[in-house]
Formats: structure tokens, sequence, C-alpha cells
């Protein structure tokens, strides 16, 4: 086999034209896909850490049938004190869970004295929301960034509703909601920032203090709507996602039913659904690279054995065995592919870290500066690598058991 | 105990619906270290014979064989593995790989049909291209020497393996009259060298000659049992 392999390697070199142009087909497929791979991926990773770390966290708890009713936002399905103190105690047990939030998610009337208009609001507790999602106060586009989020009284206005009812950083505005009861209460806050608003749910809802929501909806004691939960890192989601369900599903109601459900960042916002598009995009994308070295290899496999007959025919005359001819063209193939992709590899790796050194930034929506930070995990790479190495493998088959089967009387004869 | 014997043998195409007897019931055998020489016309089926012996075309009738073995039930990879022990062969366009060199060329059925040892493998070119002449020009392509050059070369590969039977079919036809009558004294001496049967196949009368026994072919048939010339 190794004199196989020697003979192969020599053949390519000797064939040099040759061996340029199908390594050179095979080195651009690779760095497009890894190209795409990552700068897609950098785009995606980008956008899921904009909204977890902005506004919903990696993992959020609420109780049963919440979600479904989100949109009314629902102030009778909250979580009582009881509740609350096992989900906490779960958590508290968990290494992976970085922090998390507890949240009072209400609508109300929001007047500034002239017009009144619908808001959608998340109470919070400030130093417990900052730290799960890290990201909020860089979206407060006006009014002054200060080391808490708010203070009590306060309250943070989505951009649009800033715009439409002309309220500036300042402003006094009032808030008017019903209880769960069905009694009416108001409140009067200053606007303390402007936030810019995000695609997803809670992208564009005001944020008041916990303290705030309580006084207003009277809530005696202690209820929340919902918790985000922040890990320590994105990886550990499938597990403590698992670990969280089964320890969630063990706490019933009297109906022996569970009280709380969890849910994924993917099930909670609609940008999962644009981030499969990516991973699908990526497939396709792979589909063509592997197309393009498949069609590539084969068409130069194809020429060489068609160029190359009357040697079949002296190397078959000479007594190679059909199994050697066809391992030899194989070889060729293989070594084609490993070529085209350890130079398409390097020119990636060069590419991206040229990309990230130049610090490339783009818009996203309504969000600018974006960095693009290419990044190409060693996986990928490997399983590109192989995919194109076993379909320059594949390629090759037929040419090479064309060649193999070739007759040496009829090979001997050609021109 | 005769290298080739051949009884009754029949080679028989089929073109379409026209059946072409390439080969009608020929008798022969061939001794050892022999130096034999097919004429004839051409069509007169001295390749086919040649191919048939090579086992490179399988008989349709009668008895053929080379080397203590019967050949005509061979399949293609037992008779691929009887060609590289037993056989060389030296075709008229040379048929040298044009990307390697000549050393390369006549080293290649040792690296890839016998597998010698490196050491060996290099120590048997270099002494088969002393023999042939072609020592000094082991590093040049076959696209850098002259037609008789190549030829020598072709002998040499078709020796390397240490052979018993070389088959050469026309290997003068694309060589001027000097270089033929080279190449033809150069098998010869090889043949006395090495003991090594040469059975070529030709129509050129310079070439026949030199031929120790001729058999003549016509129309499929051999005309005489193997004069000696």
């Amino acid at each position: 086999m190794l004199n196989i392999i020697k003979i192969a390697a020599r053949n390519l070199r000797r064939y040099q034209r040759r061996t340029i142009l199908t390594s050179a087909l095979i080195t651009l497929g690779v760095v497009a896909v890894l190209l795409y791979i990552s700068v897609t991926g950098s785009f995606k990773d980008m956008m899921v850490g904009q909204i977890t770390d902005s506004m919903i966290g990696h993992l959020q708890i609420h109780r049963r049938g919440y979600l479904a009713s989100i949109d009314n936002l629902p102030l009778n399905l909250n979580l009582n004190e009881h509740q609350l103190t096992k989900v906490k105690k779960i958590l508290s047990n968990v290494d992976a869970v970085e922090s998390f939030s507890m949240r009072i998610k209400l609508g109300a009337m929001f007047s500034n004295f002239t017009e009144t208009t619908n808001i959608r609001l998340n109470a919070v507790i400030p130093e417990q929301e900052v730290k799960t999602v890290p990201l909020l106060p860089d979206r407060i586009i006006e009014g002054q960034k200060k080391d808490v989020l708010l203070q009590k009284g306060e309250i943070l206005i989505p951009e649009l509703i800033a715009k439409g009812m002309k309220v500036k950083v300042g402003d006094d505005i009032v808030l008017v909601a019903n209880n769960k009861d069905g009694s009416v209460n108001g409140k009067t806050f200053t606007v303390s920032g402007v936030l810019e608003g995000i695609s997803g749910p809670g992208g564009r809802d005001g944020v008041i203090h916990l303290d705030d929501a309580k006084e207003l909806l009277r809530i005696d004691g202690v209820e929340i709507s919902e918790i985000a939960i922040r890990l320590k890192s994105m990886d550990d989601l499938p597990p403590v996602f698992s670990r969280l369900k089964e320890e969630l599903a063990s706490i019933k109601d009297k109906q022996d039913k569970p009280v709380f459900e969890l849910h994924t960042w993917e099930k909670l916002t609609p940008f999962y659904n644009i981030a499969k598009m990516i991973d699908l995009m990526t497939f396709f994308i792979k589909v063509m690279l592997v197309s393009i070295v498949l069609v590539s290899i084969m068409n130069v496999m194809i020429m060489a054995v068609y160029e190359r007959i009357n040697e079949i025919g002296t190397i078959s005359a000479i007594g190679t065995l059909p199994g050697k001819i066809m391992a030899l063209f194989v070889t060729e193939g293989f070594l084609l592919g490993v070529l085209g992709t350890v130079v398409g590899t390097v020119i990636s790796l060069i590419s991206i870290a040229a990309i990230n050194a130049a610090e490339i930034t783009f818009n996203f929506g309504r969000q600018s500066d974006l960095l693009l930070a290419p990044v190409i995990g060693q996986g990928d790479v490997i399983t590109i690598g192989l995919i194109v190495i076993g379909i320059s493998v594949l390629a090759s088959l037929q040419p090479a058991f064309k060649a193999a089967r070739m007759d040496p009387i009829t090979a001997l004869r050609h021109v | 105990m005769s290298l080739v014997t051949a009884d009754n043998l029949e080679k028989t195409y089929q073109i379409g619906e026209i059946t072409v007897k390439a080969i009608r019931g020929v008798n022969f055998s061939i001794e050892p270290a022999s130096f034999v020489s097919f004429v004839g016309p051409s069509g007169s089926g001295k390749s086919t014979l040649l191919n048939m012996i090579g086992c490179l075309d399988p008989p349709t009738g009668g008895y053929l064989q080379v080397a203590g073995q019967d050949i005509a039930n061979m399949n293609r990879k037992q008779a691929a593995r009887f060609r590289g022990e037993h056989i060389g062969f030296v075709f008229q366009d040379f048929n040298l790989i044009p990307v390697l060199t000549v050393f390369e060329n006549v080293e290649y059925p040792l690296l890839m049909v016998q597998n010698w040892p490196e050491q060996k493998r290099k120590k048997q070119v270099q002494n088969l291209l002393e023999a042939v002449g072609m020592g000094d020009q082991a590093n040049k392509y076959p696209s850098q020497i002259s037609g008789g050059q190549k030829q020598r070369v072709a002998v040499a590969r078709a020796l390397v393996t240490n052979a018993k039977l070389v088959l050469a079919d026309e290997p003068t036809a694309n060589l001027d009259g000097e270089t033929a009558n080279r190449i033809i004294n150069l098998m010869k001496k090889m043949r006395d060298e090495l003991d090594t049967t040469f059975i070529f196949s030709t129509h050129d009368p310079r070439v026949m000659r030199n031929a120790e026994i001729i058999f003549t072919l016509e129309d499929g048939r051999l005309r005489n049992g193997g004069a000696h010339a």
C-alpha cells in the first residue's frame, strides 16, 4: 500500500497542471464553506447573545400555562412565595447557574398627561436583572447610565413609546393598571431612560422596579410572573435544562400536575427560527461544496483515466492487478482531497484571523457597529475536512473502477 | 520441456453478426531460451497469437500452455498475476510512462507488480539499464530520449522481473534500419546472457533475418512449423 501511495503522490507531482487545477477547486470550496460557517456562526452567536443577554436570559421558569397566555400578561398565573422558595432552592443547587432574575410582567396604561397608550412592563429587581441580562443597560439609548439600572419610582420606556408620546428623560408619566382582582390603581413615574427596541418577546417592554409593580398592583407578599436564568456557559444549556426540567416536574399541584414550566431561549424567541434558517443555509452551502468537489474530482479523474488509457493498458499488461490499478486512482483522488483540504483550511484560518484583525463592523436591523468576529470550531474544521476527503475518494471510485476494468488490449491500442 | 505449447489453438471474434476466425487450429511449441519470430502480412494473426501467449486475450478453442500452465481458463486477476510473474512485454510504440524517468519506468514492475525491497530493486534496475546501454540516461524522461533508446528502456523493463518470456509485438516498426538491428541484437544478447525466451512478431525482413526460429502465419494458419533461419 505504501508503494501505491508513493506512486500516486509521484503521479500528482508529475501531472502538475491537473493537480493544481483540481486541488485549487477543492481549496476554493473548503475556503468558501469554512468562511461562511465562521461568519454566519459568529453572526448567529452574536444575535443569540444579544437576545439572551439583553432580554430573556438562557432559560425561563413560569407557572404552568403562563407562556400560552403570555400575550395577555395574566396576573393570576404568577408564582407564589411557596412556589418561589422551591424554585430558588433548586436553582441554588445548580452550579452552572450564574444568576437569576425574578420579574412581574404586566400590562398598563401609559399617560403623559395629554395622551394615553398601552405599555407592557417588566418589573424587576435591578441588581438581579443586570446580573442575568448584562447587556440590558447597553440598550439605554437616552438617559444617563448609572451603577443601578433604575431606582424605585423610575421607569425605562421603550423607544417607540418615547417617540410616539413625545416623552423625554426626566419627564413624569403615569401608569394605570388593573390588578388580578380587577381594581384599578395608578402611580406616577419619572422616565430615567429610553430603551432601544429589539425583536422578540419583551423587546419593546418598559422596565420598572419590582417594588413599584407590587405597589401598583397592590400585591401583598410575593408574586412573580417569570424567573429568567443566566448560565455560566451557554454550552451548559442542554444538561441544565434536562436537570431543571426533571427537578421542576417533580413538584406537583393538588391535581398531580406539574406546577412549573421551563423553557430555553430557543422556545421564547422567534430569532431561533432565523438561527435555524442560518443552520439550514449552512447545510445547503455544505451540500454545494460537496457537489463542487464531487463533480470536479470526478471530472478530473475521468479525464485522467481517459488521458492515461495507454498508460493503464501498459501497467495492466505488465501484470499490475486490477485491484492495484483501482487503488492507485482512488489514492490519487484521496491525496487530491487531502491537499485541497489542508491548503483550504490554512487559507481559511488565515482569512478568519485577518477578518478579526480588521475589526469589521456592520449594522443589523436597528443595531449598528456590530463587530464581525468570525470563529470556527475544531469540530467544524474536522467535519468539513473529512467530508471533502471522503467525497474525493467517492468521486474517484467510478473512474478508478473504469481504469481497473479496462481491457489491456483495447487500452494499448488507444492513441 | 517446452516453454510454450499450442495445440489446435483457435481464436474467433464476433463482430456484430460477422464471425472472424483470427487463428485457425495452430500447433507449435517453443523451447526455453529461443529467439522466435512470427512473421506474416498484416492481418495474418501475429498480434492475436502474441496476445494469447501473453495472457492478454484468451483462446476460444484448443490448448495453450505457457511456462507449464494452461492459460485458457484464467480469469483477469490470475492472468495479470501470471503476466507479472512470467512475461515481459515490448511494444511497438514503446509504451513508456511519460511522467516517469527512464529509471522509474524500468523500476515500475518491481514496485507495483512484484514489490521488491528498495535496495535490491534499485540494484536490479541499474544493472538492467547498464546491460541495455542506458545506465547514463537513467534520470531522463521518455520525451528526452530517441526512439531506439526508448525501445532499449522497454527491453530493460520487460526483463527487470527476470521474466522467462518476453513478447515483442513489432518492436522495430517505429525504428530506422540501423536502430532496428541494434534492438534485435540487444534482445539476442539479453537472451544469451539471461536465457530468456524472446518471441516477437514482425513483417520487417531486416528483423526476420535475425530470428533463429521463424513461424510464418497466413490467414490465421501456420504455413510452416517453425523453420530455423
